[in-house]
């Protein structure tokens, strides 16, 4: 935990922060409301007596009380999705439209894309990325189980991303749930912060950087980027909004979100944010007993 | 028709996604299956309606892998997957796969196998079941159970000699 003190001056209860990240986290599931409704999913798990606690935030969202929770019949059927509570708000965030293209920078395994599908009714075109063609096959594997139809698979480089592919130029919503440090994921690997190092931060930071702008450039203006990531460190959040506000045509937005969670950040080891990223939402463990998260909402200007 | 008239017709690309021509009359692919020949199929075999696909459009990628997709895309296209895999043709008997049953099956009235929970679970960790009552045609069926209260297709299985055996490939099977 020895990494997160850097923390202690932006963390509210910061005492309240470490003890959640110590303890471990429960098995959460999303509906995939592309196969069963949640009214359905939830009277097969009465019917297999399983406990569940449904999210207040999102009715589509389990805690479910199993120790195997794939060794269901919601899971077979692909009712459920495994899926971290806190992973389901950034598409929740991103709001897609059925009939919409939605790009999934950084895709796999799927639970995010999977999810934008289903918020779509699973219609329109989700096209989800990863530059991992490892990655690739869990991506596929999950958008079958759960019979996303409305999903295009690419392998590319999120930061030079090429729409030649397809017959449209541009994207109505992007996702870039960047690849991160994810110190926000200890309570689900606790060996998450053995290899952390700031020049880890910094190198990630760049890339972070350069998914999110192209993002912003292949979304439509008008159009909606959501910018996430399930770590803390404010050179991966902040400090890659301020930079897309600066070098790009975007500005960071509200939203409304039914949990707890801090403002992001204005300023961080001597740099100063523009006050428009007090708009993101920085998400703890200790708030929701969830893991963390940030979010933030970016609106393409002209 | 395609036996004919080889001739002219282009060898399948697999490494990319082909869209399947409206009819066997628009075919220039060697050995290629139109769209009308798929949903055809479902519907005298499965009695699921045609217009179950009007949203949607099927592709070809490897040799016989059929694909269904419901967003955009131009023809061809090279890229790693679109929508879900629905059917094996190129083979004697053409094949739905389990994912496009789980997801589509509901719409299917016949050639659908009612198993009881206990044969529902052993379908599921992929065991083969003697099953006597079954009186319809052999070949591929969907199996089904009843789930609170509906019935929810589980995957395809292979009916012949009095046996149910399940198809449900190696990384779908679960121990429920």
């Amino acid at each position: 935990m020895e990494p997160l003190e850097r923390y202690r001056p932006i963390i509210d209860d910061f005492d309240a922060f470490l003890e959640a990240c110590e303890r471990p986290l429960g098995n959460a599931a999303r509906v995939n409301t592309i196969k069963a409704s949640v009214e359905r999913t939830v009277a097969v798990l009465e019917e297999e007596g399983l406990a569940y606690e449904q999210a207040d935030w999102n009715p589509r969202v389990l805690r479910l009380e199993t120790g195997s929770p794939g060794s269901t019949w919601t899971s077979f059927h692909g009712f459920t999705h495994g899926q971290e509570e806190v992973s389901a708000v950034p598409p929740v965030v991103l709001d897609p439209q059925p009939g919409e293209r939605v790009w999934d920078s950084c895709a796999a395994p799927g639970g995010k894309a999977t999810q934008l599908a289903a918020l779509m009714g699973d219609e329109g075109t989700v096209v989800a990325n990863d530059n991992n063609l490892g990655r690739i096959s869990a991506l596929r594997f999950n958008a079958e189980r759960l019979g996303a139809t409305s999903l295009a698979v690419t392998n590319a480089d999120a930061r030079n991303y090429s729409l030649n592919r397809f017959d449209f130029d541009e994207f109505d919503r992007a996702l870039v749930d960047a690849p991160c440090t994810c110190e926000g994921t200890i309570r689900k690997n606790p060996d998450t912060l053995d290899n952390w190092s700031e020049g880890a931060i910094a190198s990630v930071s760049g890339v972070q950087k350069g998914i999110l702008r192209r993002a912003i450039q292949a979304t439509r203006e008008g159009g909606t980027v959501v910018y996430s990531t399930c770590t803390f460190a404010p050179e991966e959040n902040e400090a890659v909004v301020q930079h897309a506000v600066e070098e790009e045509d975007c500005r960071v937005v509200d939203f409304d979100i039914d949990l707890e969670y801090a403002p992001g950040l204005t300023e961080w080891d001597g740099e100063e944010f523009d006050s428009s990223l007090e708009r993101a939402a920085r998400i703890y463990p200790h708030q929701n007993d969830t893991g963390g998260f940030f979010v933030a909402k970016l609106e393409v200007t002209a | 028709m395609a036996d004919e008239s080889t001739g002219d017709l282009e060898r399948n690309d697999g490494q990319r996604f082909d869209r399947l021509p409206a009819t066997p009359a628009e075919q220039t692919v060697e050995g290629r299956v139109s769209r009308e020949e798929v949903v055809d199929y479902f519907r005298d075999r499965f009695s699921m309606p045609p217009e179950t696909f009007d949203d949607y459009t099927f592709w070809e990628k490897g040799a016989g892998k059929i694909w269904i997709y419901g967003g955009e895309a131009p023809t061809p296209l090279e890229i790693e997957a679109i929508g879900m895999t629905c059917l094996r043709t190129r083979q004697e008997h053409w094949k739905p796969t389990t994912d496009f049953v789980q997801r589509f099956g509901g719409h299917a009235t016949d050639c659908v196998i009612e198993l009881d929970r206990e044969e529902a679970r052993a379908f599921a960790t992929g065991e083969d079941r003697e099953i006597e009552r079954w009186e319809g045609d052999w070949g591929y069926l969907i199996g089904a159970h009843e789930i609170a209260g509906e019935l929810e297709p589980l995957g395809i299985g292979l009916y012949v000699h009095g046996e149910l055996r399940s198809m449900v490939p190696k990384g779908r099977q679960r121990d429920l």
